[in-house]
């Protein structure tokens, strides 16, 4: 059990719970409720998954099979402030898209699923992001980056953006 | 081929076209009102099941059918899950749908729900849709407003209310129990079949798992009829007794090296050749294609012999091809070596097998890892046995995984190596000169960027 949250903030357990009639018991919270810390965290620490775990009534280890499950949300540390999924499946590889990751994560100095040092961007390879009549294409945050050069996406990248809903 | 007037995509390019209000001056809402008020679910089931609508989600089974198979007389809760996880690869036409037409979508929720008499739907919808997720939130809000959704809607006394569930960018979640898994708060593992979701389903109750664009379609069949929808499409051949045609308008969407990538909508039965050159402006640079993949990479290829192949359910089967699935239309031009084309397949089902059942989890990695290694020069012409092994032993099919995911990434390396042979095996002989002919077991390399 646990005394005291130490991540989650009465905002975010409100979130979840205005969710809950929803459904007809809690443990179909736990994506809706890791979405919720992630959108403000941008990852979700173990100390996180115990707190969403102690919310819904369920083990800490029910949360943390289905987390690990989707490598989707990060865990030891934030994402970038921008997130970019880059699509690599057949219709963008075939106009670019590996060639696209390559150079972004060249031009940013990192490795595919890294973070640059002052923390502002995660590039990320991804499987069909669902928008091939624009490939290759990039999903930075909410805003779907179409028919991209590599020069144009590293410049879009630069550009200061809303935060994932 | 006729003319053919859009109706699944008639809202697109309508300015807001995506309110309430555009959808109403379309028509809109208006079947549901009067099918409600006048007609009973039993009605609604009887009329889709006339209009030989099959699920255009991938497997195309009938959707009436699917909705009688719902225990009769149960007190409740029934669930309706709609699946709006497209993550095929190639396939963006229900993203287009939910985008470009909410209400189409959510007027097909309302009579599929009043159909199988669920009050609650739930619309699992994929992360990567962030648009679509506030068109379709902005869509369900209006309706709420006008009556259309909540309780005793339009004084019919059937109450449905609709939800989004979004998911967390697993390619799972698309196959029906993995959705429901998914939606119960759990890690997306198929479940074995039967008791198949009808009978107990989510939160283990009777539960249908129908696509979006079915829902479009349940909405047009409604609005303009089931004779309508019969006259468009392939009808059923009386030769085959089990053969229940492949009517109506279908969205087709085409994509790789084509002039004009895009979602078009044709009646089924059109041709790829057909798609490609008169919705695509041909194959790009004026160049030929090499390969085309008919329905999503899981269907497998076509050679550019094929293309004349009529895209109904039953047509890419005809040529090797795993079904129709959700028509998605790939070009591979004459540049591209069939390698890569399957190294990229490979590598994308090896990282979507959920890892569930061993043949899947297994035959998808080590089929990488051997694509790996050919491409790393260091192929030999007994790895196009071993794949070809793979490929016929992991699936539903051969009876070795509790899903299809398995018969989807075994098609392409099937059709790849019977289709393409010639390809590969000179691929091997001129990267690996000295070592193509070796049979004795080799060190894998490690997989490169399909895990992390």
């Amino acid at each position: 059990m646990i005394a005291q949250r130490k991540i989650l903030t009465d905002e975010m357990v409100a979130k979840i719970e205005a969710l809950a009639p929803r459904y007809p018991n809690r443990r179909a919270l736990t994506l809706p409720a890791l979405h919720i810390v992630n959108a403000e965290l941008r990852h979700v620490p173990l100390q996180a998954v115990a707190e969403i775990a102690e919310v819904l009534g369920l083990a800490p280890a029910e949360v943390q099979d289905t987390l690990s499950f989707y490598q989707f949300f990060h865990q030891e540390k934030p994402h970038g402030r921008v997130r970019a999924f880059v699509c690599r499946s057949v219709s963008c590889a075939l106009r670019g898209g590996d060639h696209l990751l390559e150079h972004l994560c060249k031009a940013n100095g990192i490795d595919p699923y890294g973070t640059t040092a002052d923390g502002e961007l995660t590039i990320e390879p991804a499987e069909c992001l669902g928008a091939c009549d624009f490939a290759p294409c990039i999903l930075a945050n909410d805003d779907l980056l179409k028919n991209m050069t590599p020069e144009d996406a590293a410049a879009a990248l630069k550009q200061p953006r809303a935060k994932a809903t | 081929m006729q003319p053919f007037k859009p109706v699944l995509l008639e809202a697109v390019g309508v300015p807001d076209g995506h309110t309430l209000a555009s959808y109403r001056s379309r028509g809109g809402y208006a079947p549901a009102e009067k099918l409600l008020a006048e007609k009973q679910p039993v009605d609604v089931v009887e009329m889709v099941k006339a209009s030989g609508l099959r699920g255009r989600g991938g497997a195309g089974f009938s959707t009436g059918l699917k909705w009688t198979f719902l225990p009769k007389d149960h007190p409740g809760p029934i669930y309706l899950c709609i699946n709006a996880d497209e993550s095929e690869p190639g396939t963006f036409n229900n993203r287009i749908l939910m985008e470009d037409d909410p209400h189409q979508v959510i007027e097909g929720i309302i009579l599929s729900a009043y159909a199988t008499r669920a009050s609650t739907a739930y619309i699992y919808l994929r992360y990567e849709y962030p648009r679509s997720w506030h068109r379709l939130q902005a869509a369900i809000d209006e309706a709420y407003a006008s009556g259309l959704l909540g309780k005793n809607i339009k004084g019919s006394g059937f109450s449905l209310d609709i939800y989004l569930h979004r998911g967390a960018a697993a390619y799972i979640c698309g196959e029906e129990t993995g959705l429901i898994e998914s939606l119960e708060g759990k890690r997306a593992w198929p479940r074995i079949k039967p008791p198949f979701p009808a009978i107990e389903g989510l939160f283990r109750k009777p539960t249908v798992v129908n696509n979006i664009e079915t829902m479009a379609c349940v909405a047009q069949i409604a609005r303009r009829g089931v004779e309508w929808f019969k006259s468009i499409g392939v009808p059923a051949d009386p030769a085959n007794p089990r053969d229940p045609g492949s009517y109506g308008p279908k969205l087709y969407c085409l994509s790789g090296h084509v002039e004009r990538p895009g979602c078009y909508e044709a009646p089924l039965g059109i041709t790829a050749r057909q798609l490609i050159d008169q919705f695509g402006g041909g194959v790009w640079k004026g160049r030929k294609a090499k390969a085309v993949i008919p329905g999503g990479i899981s269907m497998g290829l076509m050679t550019e012999s094929e293309l004349d192949t009529p895209l109904d359910f039953a047509g890419p089967g005809k040529v090797g091809c795993l079904g129709l699935g959700t028509a998605a239309v790939v070009v591979i031009d004459e540049t591209v070596s069939i390698v890569d084309f399957l190294h990229n397949s490979c590598r994308f089902f090896a990282h979507e097998s959920c890892g569930q059942c061993t043949p899947c989890r297994e035959g998808t990695s080590w089929s990488l890892r051997m694509l790996e290694r050919i491409k790393a020069g260091k192929g030999r012409l007994k790895d196009l046995e071993l794949l070809a092994e793979i490929g016929n032993t992991m699936g539903m099919m051969p009876g070795s995984t509790i899903c299809g995911l398995a018969d989807g990434a075994a098609w392409p390396i099937k059709n790849a190596i019977k289709k393409f042979r010639g390809e590969f095996e000179d691929y091997i002989k001129r990267t690996n000169p000295h070592g193509w002919m070796v049979t004795d077991p080799v060190p894998a390399l490690q997989i490169v960027g399909a895990h992390h």
